[in-house]
């Protein structure tokens, strides 16, 4: 700090000695008051950026580079390409859809014993399984038969080896996956695929899941937003106009939940909304339901709903409590002494000035509800589950990495939409916790 | 909130049923979380009021699940006296649990505190260029997927080295998956957010010419920093490591996609036990957890206060 006072100091002394010198403002050391300014700003703002430079490399190389990464294998993946040069190259050379000629066969076949030797077959498999369904194991198979040689002609010797290496659509997919860069991924993230001749088509209406999922979670999520709104609304109003000390009190009530752990409070929906649970007890002793008509209110979408719910209200709730503090509550006495009914009040009156933080809590509960994942893999049962889920999936269980990092690329581009609205309308600065 | 003399009837019943409906929302907030205690002490494997509880028969109720908490994984459940919390100590895997979410937590929290500090201080000086996007690239893990990240650091840390082949590097040097430090940076980078966020929230209302009247008077910045800026940061930096820390404490998604099998957590047994065989025992950690928050809570409205209080924010 001590560095930054130095050009305060300076425009005192060359104040007064300006009445001697006829040139521009110095410093006490001679050097020109403009330039010296200018330097000791520089300097300030390299310190600024010096302080932050350690978090931001940090970021960098934990979070933003390694996103980015995993992402490239949306539109990259090079498991076919690398491995099999030779029929790679015979592709670039040769126009879609040729017939392979014996040049191509033979091409395949020395690749596939290349890649059997080198124990990569089983990569090229997986890389062409993922569009034509089951072919990885057409692979692995005949790299074990062609490991030890093979003799030509190679369409023969390949085609008694198994009759489906002579499928055109085999052929067409080893010629998209020839080159690493595709956009399989992303047709195939909206239900879409390529057909042999390279015209991109529907899938069979039974495997449609994606876009039928993007539009759950987003459906969902704006289910979930509006209903912390009505929930949020009348608490955050509440705690807005007591007095300090009783809403310090109840306002416990609201940060409880939102300091328990995730897992604790999806727990403990789990044990109150299932069929032996205490809701359904309470709701049997009652009298309300039968014993035999116990309600499914967890394992589905239902579940998902109010476990969510619950655990986004207090991100509602705070934004719009922070807000609706700031609102004088003379304007709304202004309108009713002006005749207006307590409806016309708060609707013309009050209401609007709490947008602000209505737009901030929706935008923060929307842009967390569509990336959620652990509550919806607990109590969502099938019908819950969201694009996360299906991320995970494919990350953990079928290993299709190409395709989770494509769904993931498309949640984070709307997330960072969102995030890119927020930012403009709210202010990162601006974003409060408790 | 009280009712202005002139209100009409309808409007007073408006009030009543507006604070009915305030109660119930409350009611909603709360009771899932509260409901877990009593639940926890149950003598029954059932996750419901038994006829003995409900009749508060003492026999109804038991620690036979906390007691569990102990000797879960334990290589001989029947010892007694040291030998038995030697055991517990060692074997157990709910306790293994919480060493290895006390290790994580405490190393993420510093290394996030830390340097989420530092970078806040940056970001709060007027002069700092490219405010905006900074800060917008340090709050994004807050605000991106968790499964995104994960899946991200899941690549990243199998083989940390693969983003240096664009530097002409083979690419290959271990691995960080699977170890403590793997995790804890995963964790540093999920909690850096909240600390900027409160951090900078505090430095909005800093005086800087404190600072100024510090260093006319002769300190050196170093001196400024420790004995004026910090005492006056303190509670919004510890508030931020506590919110660092109860992210790492709870985070469950990036322990399952790298850490390994010596990095079991609390989340993460939960998370197991939960999916494989929900067991009251869950109840009694989650009891645990809920008083842990309260703790927690209490902790951070107090800091607030008094941070606020130092700032002159209240006039109380």
């Amino acid at each position: 700090m001590a560095q930054a006072l130095d050009p305060h100091a300076a425009i005192a002394t060359t104040a007064s000695g300006v009445e001697t010198d006829d040139g521009p403002l110095r410093t006490a050391d001679g050097m020109p008051l403009a330039r010296a300014l200018a330097r000791s700003q520089t300097q300030a703002r390299r310190r600024a950026f010096l302080l932050v430079l350690p978090l931001l490399a940090f970021v960098m190389i934990t979070f933003v580079v390694p996103i980015g990464q995993m992402l490239q294998r949306s539109f990259y993946n090079d498991g076919f390409s690398a491995n099999m040069p030779q029929v790679s190259e015979w592709f670039a050379a040769t126009e879609p859809g040729t017939e392979p000629g014996e040049d191509g066969w033979a091409a395949l076949a020395a690749d596939l014993q290349a890649s059997a030797e080198a124990r990569t077959i089983g990569v090229v498999g997986t890389r062409i399984n993922y569009d034509v369904p089951g072919t990885r194991s057409l692979f692995t198979s005949t790299g074990r038969k062609v490991r030890d040689g093979i003799e030509p002609p190679y369409r023969e010797a390949l085609l008694e080896i198994d009759e489906e290496w002579g499928d055109p659509v085999l052929w067409g997919a080893m010629r998209q996956a020839s080159t690493p860069l595709t956009t399989n991924f992303y047709l195939a993230s909206v239900d879409r695929t390529r057909a042999p001749d390279g015209s991109i088509e529907q899938v069979d209406p039974r495997q449609r899941v994606y876009v039928m999922l993007f539009m759950r979670t987003f459906w969902l999520s704006a289910l979930i937003t509006g209903l912390t709104f009505l929930l949020g609304f009348p608490i955050a109003h509440l705690l807005a106009t007591l007095p300090t000390r009783k809403s310090n009190l109840l306002m416990i009530l609201v940060l409880l939940p939102f300091w328990t752990s995730l897992l604790v409070r999806t727990t403990s929906w789990m044990v109150l909304l299932q069929q032996q649970g205490v809701i359904n007890d309470i709701l049997v002793w009652l009298g309300v339901i039968g014993n035999g008509g116990r309600l499914q209110m967890i394992y589905n979408q239902a579940g998902t709903i109010i476990a969510m719910t619950h655990i986004l209200l207090p991100f509602m709730i705070l934004p719009l409590y922070s807000v609706m503090r700031t609102i004088n509550p003379s304007y709304v006495r202004a309108a009713r002494s002006l005749g207006a009914t307590s409806w016309t009040a708060f609707r013309r009156v009050y209401f609007p000035q709490t947008l602000p933080g209505l737009g901030a809590g929706a935008l923060l509960v929307f842009i967390l509800a569509v990336g959620y994942y652990i509550t919806p893999a607990l109590v969502g049962g099938s019908s819950g589950q969201l694009i996360s889920n299906m991320i995970a999936m494919h990350m953990t269980d079928t290993l299709n990495w190409s395709m989770a990092a494509a769904l993931a690329a498309i949640l984070l581009g709307s997330v960072l939409l969102l995030y890119w609205i927020y930012d403009r309308l709210v202010g990162i600065d601006n974003l409060k916790l408790g | 909130m009280a009712l202005p003399t002139y209100a009409s009837p309808l409007e007073r019943i408006w009030h009543w049923a507006y604070l009915v409906i305030c109660g119930l929302i409350f009611f909603f907030l709360i009771a899932p979380i509260v409901v877990i205690i009593p639940l926890s002490f149950n003598a029954e494997p059932y996750f419901t009021f038994t006829e003995k509880m409900r009749s508060f028969d003492p026999e109804g109720y038991s620690l036979r699940w906390y007691r569990s908490l102990l000797t879960f994984g334990m290589q001989n459940p029947d010892a007694t006296g040291t030998a038995f919390w030697a055991d517990t100590w060692a074997n157990a895997k709910w306790v293994n649990a919480a060493k290895n979410s006390i290790i994580i937590g405490f190393f993420s929290t510093i290394l996030a505190t830390f340097l989420g500090t530092l970078a806040a201080l940056g970001l709060s000086r007027p002069e700092m260029p490219f405010r905006r996007p900074i800060m917008a690239i340090m709050i994004s893990p807050m605000i991106v997927p968790l499964i995104i990240t994960a899946t991200g650091m899941f690549f990243f840390y199998s083989n940390p080295c693969s983003m240096l082949t664009v530097f002409g590097h083979s690419g290959q040097c271990g691995r960080l998956a699977g170890t403590y430090l793997g995790v804890i940076l995963a964790h540093a980078t999920l909690g850096i957010p909240f600390v900027i966020i409160t951090v900078t929230a505090t430095l909005v209302g800093f005086d800087q010419s404190l600072n100024r009247a510090s260093a006319s008077l002769g300190a050196s910045p170093r001196r400024t920093f420790f004995k004026i800026t910090m005492p006056l940061i303190l509670p919004g930096v510890i508030s931020g490591a506590l919110f660092a820390f109860v992210t790492s404490f709870d985070e469950v998604v990036a322990v399952l996609f790298i850490a390994g099998p010596d990095q079991q957590t609390i989340p993460r047994q939960m998370w197991n036990g939960i999916r494989e065989q929900i067991s009251p025992a869950i109840l009694a950690v989650a009891t645990i957890l809920v008083l842990f928050s309260i703790a927690l809570l209490t902790t951070v409205e107090m800091l607030r206060r008094r941070s606020e209080r130092l700032r002159g924010l209240t006039p109380q």
